[in-house]
């Protein structure tokens, strides 16, 4: 991998490697939808009108918000060689209280302090279930992955019964909290019918892009994440390092569902769950685990998502159809990976301690040495 | 509270028992043989799924649950497929391939539903073997001795790898295979292949499992029906290290989760269908809280073997 090559020929490749495997994921997508006897030109020609044109780009971009901030979330942890799988519960549960408590708040106190109020309390909330996962992992070094799982499912669960007897309108049938009026809905941008939680979500990517490549916080996540071993002995403290991603990466959920229930949806519905981690996780990998990067896959994602939703009801197909988009990115992807590191063509999508990831914290649960 | 312990009552409760025993049972078996042999297969959902999906197409094509069963398990190994050649054969992110698994079964599954069935929603009849003169007997008679012949076939199949993980020279090979692969390549093993057959065997589980699931348990297929099951066995399999009579226990404790919510509502006690649903999520939490320091897991689990490779 350490061939010598100009700049600009390494920016192709990357940049040809990231693309491909979404090429390919729309190629047999197409090639599914002949097979389900649909137009696939008629389809990807509906996306982009209900995606982009005639002022459907600001929904596409009102769709990124809480993606965009999910990605970082997913970069943070994945830096650091953890996975955080539990976004759902984590998201869910910020989003019933902000959902649950802002119509109340709001005539309360105000706008300005209720905005506030409710983005910490659903930050403090979707962190702290990260908690006992963080801390099993911290201390017997038990799989996340299983944790995060199981964590998010009981948080599904309460998200229910937090709607049902606690939040739940009394003017509804259906379970569900109350709905916030528009008016005290997160402002737009002047001129547009994006929310500003837009802004905050790009502040947000640009922010953590300085903290990871320019901070000393951001070079001993990465050394963390390369050798937890390595990092003991330059005086990192592997278990608060694991404790604090996990903060960080639940907080980053909390924030996205605060902006997202505020900005866009002003309720929560019981049974509701947009699923936004699955969905971005192939191209946060695609981006190289680079919040500013990613920003360019979380829109074209949003686009897809915004007018495949459309696109997917007027050809009478079920909008699940996105998730075999999605699937078939991430199976391209680690395709190209295969393909490309067997070349060795520009540089890996999963850096190779990521790669590792799961066989490291085996290794030190049991005490043994990991062996390739 | 006192009519709760009548005959039909008890016999309900089995019947909800058996129903979400069983393909929990089936998936967590496969995902032993897998992990087992160092494959982590996060993509089980999906492969159940697919299982649930293809097991009730073809139940309603040939009008035989017997078939239909096998075309679940076949399901079940196709998308396993996946598996075998991207993880066990290039040696890619298991993790990564197991949530493409996960969405591509949730998604395709979904699609073709809303494209065949949506409108229709054809149902599935019960099949029922009553067992001659146990069936006869109070409470056990009309729900163990006159489930599906399904169910007896799982339990019969539980067993089968049981025997063959611990007491078979395949068996050891799966274990050499997921604890030192190394060691199983210089006995004249092929590790490739030990996995293989268990990424398949895996896939013909889980497969199996959503054909129970969705063609006995339930009798039609729904969208996302699993809701987590997949993800259950993977738990399931991490706490039992291997030993199929824990799996079977453990299933058996989720099996009564479920029917407790059955059996409460027939008791006239209303519970949240949420707490039901979350109540095995807490068991497992709570053992995980008990047992972190003792869940074992082998070192070259999810780690790609490459020969010769140091």
């Amino acid at each position: 991998m350490t061939t010598e090559r100009t700049g600009t020929r390494r920016a192709v490749d990357i940049v040809v490697r990231s693309v491909l495997p979404v090429v390919f994921a729309l190629i047999v997508g197409g090639i599914i939808l002949l097979a389900l006897g649909k137009n696939p030109l008629k389809y990807y020609g509906d996306i982009v009108v209900n995606g982009v044109l005639g002022g459907n780009l600001q929904n596409s971009l009102v769709m990124m918000t809480p993606l965009l901030l999910m990605a970082i979330a997913l970069i943070v942890v994945f830096r650091g060689q953890l996975w955080n799988l539990g976004y759902d519960g984590q998201y869910l549960l910020g989003a019933v209280f902000v959902g649950g408590l802002a119509p109340q708040l709001i005539p309360k106190i105000g706008l300005g302090p209720s905005y506030i109020a409710l983005i910490v309390l659903s930050i403090a909330v979707a962190a702290a279930w990260t908690l006992v996962p963080a801390w099993l992992k911290a201390r017997f070094g038990t799989n996340e992955i299983i944790t995060t799982l199981v964590m998010s499912s009981i948080g599904v669960g309460g998200t229910g019964l937090l709607i049902e007897y606690l939040f739940q309108d009394p003017a509804q049938r259906t379970p569900q909290t109350r709905t916030m009026n528009t008016a005290d809905m997160l402002p737009y941008i002047p001129g547009t019918k994006v929310h500003v939680g837009f802004i905050v979500a790009i502040v947000a990517a640009v922010v953590f892009q300085f903290i990871l490549s320019r901070t000393s916080f951001g070079l001993r996540l990465d050394i963390f994440g390369v050798n937890p071993k390595a990092a003991r002995h330059v005086g990192i403290n592997s278990r608060t390092m694991t404790i604090v991603l996990f903060l960080i990466s639940g907080g980053l959920i909390g924030l996205a569902a605060a902006l997202d229930v505020m900005g866009q949806w002003g309720y929560v519905r019981n049974n509701w769950n947009p699923a936004y981690g699955d969905t971005i996780m192939p191209f946060v990998f695609l981006a190289r685990l680079s919040p500013v990067g990613s920003i360019p896959f979380v829109l074209f994602y949003s686009i897809f998502a915004t007018g495949g939703t459309v696109a997917s009801i007027d050809s009478g197909l079920s909008t699940d159809f996105n998730m075999v988009i999605v699937a078939l990115i991430l199976v391209f992807m680690t395709i190209t990976e295969y393909v490309g590191s067997k070349r060795e063509l520009g540089q890996s999508y999963l850096p190779d301690e990521l790669r590792d990831a799961v066989r490291r914290p085996f290794a030190a649960l049991t005490g043994r040495s990991a062996q390739a | 509270m006192n009519d709760l312990l009548t005959a039909a009552f008890i016999s309900a409760f089995l019947v909800a028992c058996i129903a979400g025993a069983v393909p929990l049972l089936l998936a967590s078996v496969g995902e032993t043989i897998g992990e087992q042999s160092g494959v982590l297969n996060l993509g089980i959902e999906g492969v159940m799924l697919v299982g649930a999906y293809t097991g009730y197409a073809v139940t309603i094509a040939s009008h035989s649950v017997w078939i239909g069963m096998l075309g679940g398990a076949v399901g079940g190994i196709v998308l396993s497929l996946l598996m075998l050649v991207l993880n066990t054969l290039f040696g890619l992110n298991q993790i990564v391939i197991g949530i493409a698994m996960t969405l591509a079964g949730q998604g395709i599954t979904s699609v073709l539903y809303q494209e065949k069935y949506a409108q229709s929603q054809p149902s599935i009849s019960p099949d029922r073997w009553r067992i001659p003169g146990l069936s006869g007997i109070p409470a056990v008679g009309s729900s163990i001795f006159s489930a599906s012949g399904m169910f007896w076939v799982a339990v019969l199949l539980a067993i089968v790898v049981a025997y063959l993980l611990s007491r078979t020279n395949w068996g050891l090979s799966i274990r050499a295979a997921g604890q030192k692969p190394s060691s199983l390549d210089a006995a004249g093993g092929s590790v490739m292949k030990t996995r293989s057959q268990a990424v398949l065997l895996g896939g013909f589980f889980s497969g199996l499992g959503g054909a129970y699931l969705s063609l006995i348990s339930t009798g039609a297929f729904t969208p996302f029906m699993t809701a987590g099951v997949g993800y259950i066995a993977i738990v399931v399999t991490m706490l039992s290290r291997g030993r199929i009579w824990v799996v079977a226990a453990i299933s058996l404790l989720y099996g009564v989760t479920q029917a407790l919510g059955t059996a409460l509502q027939l008791g006239g006690i209303s519970v949240p269908t949420q707490v039901i649903t979350m109540l095995p999520y807490l068991v497992v939490m709570v053992v995980l809280l008990i047992f972190a320091r003792s869940v074992y897991i082998s070192p070259v689990l999810a780690a790609p073997y490459a020969r010769g490779a140091r």
